[in-house]
């Protein structure tokens, strides 16, 4: 190894290269990923084992690490808006959105955006809610052992990624939502195929639920297993699908009442420990679906006001409202959004007379959602382990940035 | 909210807890005094008025090569009373790889923070005091230098290899 320059902050690198080689005979490391279909990514899970039992999980990340936040130090505000697509790639939509809503609200422009505009970004955030969730239940089921699922769940993704692709040109990192506005008004015709998706789903998810959810050998792998109560979650900084399934109900839709939502009635389904302890695996798995038909319900009531009292008109441009270059005051801001993940937080440091930022920093709700993996994984069986990476449904984009 | 923060912390601790405050942009915020930030952490969490139950983010900042600071920012959340608030602890630095600014580690308070104190070691270079397990998080162990600095110039080789 090369000399290291910071050799004096470094004893917790000797401690766990210490603890490492003092374990005991009984205990044997287990090295899972970083290439591993399980670990939904790049992430590489070192396992001190006992037998079957795990004893200690140590998460390694950065794989996939892309400097975000160096790359957005460099940049103006729009162009930094396809690097937010590639974080959370399973949510471009809802990504930029937060991140434009964040620099609007500096601007001091967020209350005059158009209604129809507003309502186009929640449709298409929540069509692309519908779509990471339905990867969350299909490559859960694979991590328990069910395959079908997996092939229904990508096969309707693909319909709401195909329209997608209509309104903004590219099948999963969209660059759509710009500040101020949007890349284009939704193609003619998208609300009604929209419709028809919406009644050709229904069903679907209907079957869907009835595959998985009460299961018999799906709940025996799921109930009662990773058990993280309410406190502990909300100490471990856990949000979105996470932290409703421990019965907390906080989503920052309600709570911080951004852009339409107000407007939009949706319940916001939480665990009730139907399957076995409140705040289960099987629970994460439930609130995962029961979200999928609030989402349904919200992107109804968007097309009812998109095809009625805001109707597309010739002379709408959903440009018109873009600045043409983001001058900022020097100031500080920390935006938050609820992702299909969680709480998505940009905290921007701007500076005078320019459009690039001093700082952005992302606060992913993968990463949070992750690190309390040792805390649940410890002492369960290495197939439990994967069960329980399953249900925190996290993707590596966005530990990583 | 500030305001009454403000007003216990100072009950709670006196005068100098509160080095100054940050009022000209949306979110207004208090810059503690680095030697007091647990005891205002775990005070903020466990009061009944506060409850500030959720750290958000944390994230460090460089102020810049002239200013010779680095600040760290805490954004706090209460899931009860659904209020925000924003904690700041301002450290002077001389920005020499030897000589890391350092904070008191809150994951003691929140255990949240354990990888976000990582996070910010690894990419800012702010030594946190009583973190117990202050590894680089996203970089490999061997990397050199702390990329988010504003002073940070990138390696010519990477275990012997030209990477430029």
């Amino acid at each position: 190894m090369p000399p290291v320059v910071d050799k004096p902050y470094q004893e917790a690198l000797r401690a766990y290269e210490a603890r490492l080689a003092s374990i005991g005979a009984e205990e044997m490391i287990i090295n899972m990923g970083p290439q591993h279909p399980s670990t939904h990514g790049v992430l590489r899970l070192q396992l001190v084992t006992d037998g079957e039992l795990v004893k200690e999980v140590i998460p390694h990340m950065g794989y996939l690490h892309r400097c975000f936040e160096k790359h957005a130090e460099s940049m103006n505000y729009g162009k930094t808006i396809p690097f937010t697509d590639r974080m959370d790639y399973l949510a471009s939509m809802n990504n930029s959105h937060a991140f434009v809503m964040g620099v609007e609200r500096m601007l001091g422009v967020d209350e005059r955006i158009p209604k129809r505009v507003e309502y186009i970004r929640v449709l298409v955030c929540e069509l692309n809610r519908i779509a990471s969730h339905l990867i969350a239940i299909g490559t859960y089921g694979i991590d328990i052992g069910a395959f079908t699922p997996f092939m229904w769940c990508f096969r309707d993704r693909e319909h709401i990624m195909n329209m997608l692709e209509w309104v903004s040109g590219s099948r999963m990192l969209y660059n759509y939502i710009w500040v101020g506005g949007l890349f284009y008004d939704l193609p003619v015709g998208f609300e009604e195929r929209c419709m028809e998706f919406v009644d050709y789903f229904k069903p679907k998810l209907a079957e869907l639920d009835e595959l998985l959810t009460r299961n018999q050998i799906f709940v025996s792998r799921t109930a009662n297993i990773g058990v993280l109560p309410a406190e502990v979650a909300i100490n471990y900084g856990c949000s979105g699908p996470m932290l409703r399934a421990s019965g907390i109900k906080w989503d920052l839709r309600r709570v911080d009442a951004y852009s339409v939502y107000p407007e939009i009635e949706f319940d916001i389904p939480i665990g009730k420990g139907e399957m076995g302890a409140l705040g289960d695996c099987w629970d994460r798995f439930k609130v995962r679906v029961d979200e999928i038909k609030e989402s349904i319900k919200i992107i109804e009531q968007c097309l009812a006001r998109l095809t009625k009292a805001l109707k597309r008109t010739p002379d709408f441009d959903p440009r018109g409202f873009m600045p043409k270059k983001v001058n900022l005051k020097a100031q500080d801001y920390y935006v938050r959004a609820e992702n299909p993940k969680g709480e998505l937080g940009f905290y921007f440091v701007t500076q005078e007379k320019t459009d690039i930022p001093k700082r952005v920093k992302a606060r992913g709700p993968s990463f949070n959602n992750l690190s309390v993996l040792p805390e649940l994984a410890r002492g369960v069986l290495i197939a439990d382990l994967i069960a329980i990476l399953g249900s925190i449904d996290i993707v590596l984009g966005e530990v990583d940035r | 909210m500030v305001e009454r923060v403000k007003t216990l912390l100072i009950g709670q601790f006196g005068e100098q807890v509160i080095v100054a405050e940050e009022r000209s942009g949306l979110q207004p915020s208090l810059v503690i005094d680095k030697e007091l930030l647990q005891d205002v952490c775990l005070f903020l969490r466990d009061g009944e008025e506060t409850y500030f139950d959720f750290l958000s983010c944390i994230s460090a900042v460089d102020d810049g090569v002239e200013a010779g600071t680095f600040t760290v920012v805490y954004h706090l959340a209460s899931i009860p009373y659904k209020h925000q608030l924003t904690l700041k602890v301002v450290v002077q630095n001389d920005r020499q790889l030897n000589n890391l600014p350092v904070v008191p580690s809150v994951t003691g308070v929140w255990r949240t923070a354990d990888w976000h104190e990582r996070e910010a070691y690894d990419l800012m270079g702010v030594f946190f005091d009583g973190h117990p397990d202050l590894r680089r998080i996203l970089l490999p162990d061997d990397w050199e230098g702390y990329p988010l600095r504003k002073d940070y110039k990138e390696a010519e080789t990477y275990h012997g290899i030209t990477i430029k």
